[in-house]
């Protein structure tokens, strides 16, 4: 087997240095009843790297990607181009197959670079400091309400509606294991968010308010007003971002007054890859905090001979020390994925993530202006970034399934995010992908589709 | 045993001295090993790699009043300084392309470049999560066909596969098992956990709600059945066991651990971590367990990336099965793969704890481990069980007269050899032998864990070592116990060679520098 290099001979003598009569024998703690003689009967065996290759490929061919469509779908998840360098760096060896950099001196590839990227985060999110990465936006969110009801010592959450449903259903589902008190609200299917019905909601007991910025259907709150009504109660404002191109274009929300900002990286070097793995950021506003945020920490110091070095700092929050007393069970972070997203922002700089913003703005107000004169068709925002609701005559779900029989991906439907919800709603997104093409050929479908 | 290296060296030949005759080099950098500045000293807010798009337009902002008014601070690169700066940066790191890398309990094991390639195909790449089912076949394919294998290596009744990573997994468990009590109204409250777990179980656990109390071991490093036993009663919710345990031992009496816990009302959580040394030789389901995790970025081959990102998918048994995540991937009667998710939960899958992460999981990992697992087929993961724990039982046998093997004699070990640091000369620790390790070309062991041993050094050389690269390891590593025993003030020093003597980390956490800004200049 090629991932094997032992040969026969070698197994030999190995065996006879332990005194061992076969590599069966070293498995004698196991039950013998319970051992298993052989390969498990009803699995293929082995197969060259041509059959595996050939065998994925099928596979990967009943999907359809993006590429080959008309693309629409945001969400939560955003399609942008990555540059080539990003994945020629992130495929380096050195990177790919190393460690948590838990032996410093021999890590500090991967510890400057989580250094960086740790400021790259707090200054893109308006924050002091940020962390080396979480699993996804999700997890982070619920780490960020954990954090605050550490920081306040109270229970209450409360959750905008219009924050993206999977975020809330994982905060729910873990604040139900805390015993976390979670407010949430019904979606109002506004033209602006309902950001008063949100202050609405904030009492002496609340810990967090949780507001996504922009929100699920691309709308954008009002950020300094949450934030007033917040801290009036000594809560903490959590912001939510799942599109982080969205902030080279639009203020950050730790200058608005956010206490935690955290969000989802994956539009930056990642890619879509069917959801996972992402990039969970998390950051905030206030240093003396530091100590209460979860999650891998990277810091400066020097070495014996006096050089600036970097070590991963602060674990006594950790889970590897602390136990059950940890701020956190986590132990990984997104490594490779915060990598990925470092060097894409490296090479966009402030410049060219203004740039990138700009466009997506410009290709989605293009989209915007022309879906609506669709017969049947009406833009609900008010204000947008590059994704926004378009409320049709008719059930979006099942459009949905049918333009995708003809190559459009057409969006997301509201009815697959809230079962409960408004099914006339698509979240329609647009990217610096997307071409005027694109957006006419939706369209024209959909012309055809409501008429 | 290599007895020769690249420049022709052999073991035991005087070496020249360290920088004898050299001049300080202007850059401070050393031929190959170059240093590199951070990209906020190198880089500017005007600088950029990418091309920006050369459009203008007369459509008003859609924004209102929530566009940027402030400068972000971000330092941009051009594409060639981008290359070179992150290039230079990975020099400085070690990874298993470069060699050993004997982490116990991490199980780094070579990382086919066959996963990279099927990950980066566009079918598996570029789709997105919440695409219509029909589109995404081949994906709702890739995690039912992996589900399938995982369940039939585990011999379990499902597979949770959304979980991001290990301990993410470990929570998915134990929340099933919080679920599964609660709903036959059995609210306990203490979950069991040895001395020698892995510090994510008892921060699990207390996330979920628990208190945690601590399982006895016996003198030969395994759970001691009957103190457990004792302990067990209507208040144990769960116990939570590593198995191979991480001083590297195969629960002998697994089964009768499991037996015990479900008789006194229990559960029992399994910690795979270390499941690389018996996947394909025993099943942890014919063992009792209820709940499982799989790293796969240990047992199944994806890369470790530098610390993530991982996938911790969780067997669970008949007990547990009714209480997994959403969303999963389920099957129609006519074949057809569908999500279940909030949106189609339905009566059926009622009993679901909720929801751990916004879409259906590590989908770029679920790909590479399929790989992995389809290029050994059951016969060769198997035989990668079988080749871990040889190389690790041959390392426990050649180190065993210079280092303190503490269950050395507890027949054995799985897939990973312990040490300690007895016999060790005053003020020489297990960090100065790492330490020397490193400068001997070698990424350090496990230190330090488990706590049960002092000076514990934890050996997980992995299947996919030669054994002249052991036998190379086995030469550094006597040496270095010697060295130790000794009182070698040499190694108090290490690494020499390294990019990096060692780092004051106490300062690090003493006054935190966490991000740039221009005073850190």
């Amino acid at each position: 087997m090629r991932y094997l290099p032992l040969t026969e001979a070698d197994r030999s003598t190995m065996l006879d240095v332990i005194g061992a009569p076969s590599v069966d024998a070293l498995f004698s703690d196991v039950p013998s009843d319970l051992y298993l003689d052989g390969p498990i009967e009803g699995l293929p065996l082995h197969a060259t790297e041509m059959a595996v290759e050939k065998h994925m490929r099928s596979l990967s061919k009943k999907n359809l990607a993006a590429a080959d469509a008309a693309f629409f779908l945001g969400a939560g998840a955003y399609r942008h181009h990555v540059p080539a360098t990003v994945d020629h760096l992130i495929q380096r060896g050195e990177f790919l197959t190393a460690y948590t950099p838990y032996q410093p001196e021999i890590a500090q590839g991967t510890l400057q670079m989580l250094f960086e990227f740790q400021t790259q985060v707090a200054r893109l999110y308006g924050c002091e400091i940020a962390n080396a990465s979480m699993y996804d936006g999700s997890t982070a969110c619920w780490e960020a309400v954990a954090m605050a009801a550490r920081v306040t010592r109270k229970k209450r959450h409360v959750l905008s509606g219009a924050l993206h449903p999977h975020y809330a259903e994982v905060v729910r589902t873990m604040a139900k294991f805390t015993e976390d008190e979670i407010a949430g609200a019904e979606l109002s299917m506004t033209p602006r968010p309902d950001d008063d019905g949100l202050i609405a909601r904030i009492d002496e007991n609340t810990a967090s308010v949780v507001v996504q910025y922009p929100d699920i259907l691309g709308r954008i709150p009002d950020l300094r007003k949450i934030t007033d009504a917040t801290h009036a109660v000594g809560a903490k404002l959590i912001v939510v971002n799942t599109e982080p191109v969205a902030l080279g274009a639009l203020e950050a929300p730790g200058n608005l007054g956010a206490d935690i900002v955290v969000g989802e990286g994956q539009s930056l070097g990642v890619g879509l890859q069917f959801g996972g793995p992402y990039l969970g950021l998390f950051a905030i506003s206030d240093p003396k905090l530091t100590r209460q945020m979860p999650g891998r920490l990277c810091g400066e110091t020097v070495d014996a001979d006096g050089k600036r070095g970097f070590v991963l700092t602060l674990s006594t929050r950790e889970q590897h020390i602390r136990r059950e007393k940890a701020t956190s069970n986590i132990c990984t972070n997104s490594g490779l994925c915060a990598l990925a997203f470092s060097i894409h922002m490296t090479l966009l700089g402030e410049k060219g993530l203004e740039g990138l913003a700009a466009e997506n703005h410009r290709l989605a107000c293009i989209a915007a202006d022309r879906l609506a004169k669709v017969p049947g068709a009406t833009v609900l925002n008010e204000h947008f970034f590059n994704e926004f609701t378009l409320m049709l005559e008719g059930d979006a779900r099942q459009l949905v399934r049918d333009l995708a029989e003809d190559g459009i991906l057409a969006g997301v439907s509201l009815a697959r995010l809230f079962p409960d919800g408004d099914a006339n709603g698509l979240l329609v997104a647009v990217t610096e992908t997307t071409t005027l093409e694109d957006i006419e050929t939706l369209a024209c479908a959909l012309e055809e589709k409501l008429s | 045993m290599s007895q020769i290296n690249q420049s022709g060296w052999k073991p035991g030949t005087p070496m020249a001295a360290k920088d004898a005759g050299a001049h300080p080099t202007v850059t401070g950098n050393k031929a190959l090993m170059l240093e590199e500045p951070l990209i906020f000293e190198i880089g500017d807010s005007d600088t950029y790699g990418v091309d920006l798009a050369e459009t203008h337009t007369d459509l008003p902002s859609r924004m209102g009043d929530f566009a940027r008014k402030s400068d972000i601070g971000l330092p941009g690169l051009s594409e060639p300084q981008t290359i070179r700066h992150y290039t230079r940066l990975s020099r400085q790191n070690y990874g298993i392309d470069l060699g050993l890398f004997p982490l116990g309990s991490c199980t780094m094991k070579h990382n086919p470049r066959l996963n990279e390639k099927v990950a980066r195909m566009p079918g598996f790449l570029d789709v997105h999560p919440m695409q219509p089912i029909d589109t995404v076949q081949g994906a709702l394919g890739v995690i039912d066909e992996l589900a399938h294998w995982l369940i039939e290596l585990t011999g379990m009744q499902s597979v949770a596969m959304s979980p991001k990573a290990g301990a993410h997994g470990e929570l998915c468990g134990i929340l099933c098992i919080r679920a599964a009590l609660e709903a036959r109204g059995d609210a306990r409250k203490v979950v069991l956990v040895p001395e020698s777990a892995h510090g994510t179980n008892p921060a699990t656990a207390a996330f979920a709600g628990y208190t945690t109390e601590d399982i006895p071991a016996n003198a030969d490093g395994r759970v001691d059945l009957e103190a457990l036993k004792a302990r067990l009663g209507p208040d144990v919710a769960a116990v939570m066991i590593t198995n191979p345990n991480t001083c590297g031992l195969f629960e002998r009496d697994m089964k009768a651990i499991s037996d015990a816990v479900h008789e006194a009302g229990g559960l029992v959580y399994c910690d795979g971590a270390n499941f690389n040394a018996i996947m394909g030789r025993v099943r942890p389901g014919d063992l009792g367990v209820d709940a499982m995790h799989i790293n796969l970025h240990k047992t199944f081959s994806t890369p470790h990336g530098g610390g993530g990102p991982g996938s911790g998918p969780v067997v669970l048994s008949e007990a547990l099965a009714p209480f997994a995540p959403l969303p999963f991937v389920d099957k129609d009667a006519d074949g057809n793969l569908h999500i279940v998710e909030e949106e189609t939960v339905g009566e059926e899958h009622g009993s679901s704890f909720g929801r751990m992460t916004a879409f259906h999981g590590q989908m770029g990992m679920f790909t590479r481990a399929l790989t992995y697992i389809l290029s050994h087929g059951a016969d060769g993961l198997r035989q990668a069980a079988g080749d871990a724990v040889l190389n690790a039982n041959y390392v426990l046998r050649r180190l065993d007269d210079v280092l303190h093997a503490p269950f050395g004699a507890s027949g054995p070990c799985m897939h990973e050899a312990l040490f300690g640091d007895e016999g060790f000369a005053e003020g020489l620790s297990t960090l100065d032998l790492a330490k020397g390790l490193i400068d001997e070309g070698f990424h350090p062991m496990t230190m330090y864990f488990p706590l049960v041993v002092h000076g514990a050094m934890l050996i997980e050389p992995t299947e996919t070592e030669s054994k002249d690269g052991i036998d190379q390891f086995v030469m550094s590593m006597r040496s270095l116990a010697e060295r130790a025993k000794e009182g070698d003030e040499a190694l108090k020093t290490a690494p020499h060679h390294a990019p990096r003597a060692r780092l004051d980390e106490a300062q690090a956490a003493r006054k935190p520098r966490l991000v740039w800004t221009a005073q850190s200049e």
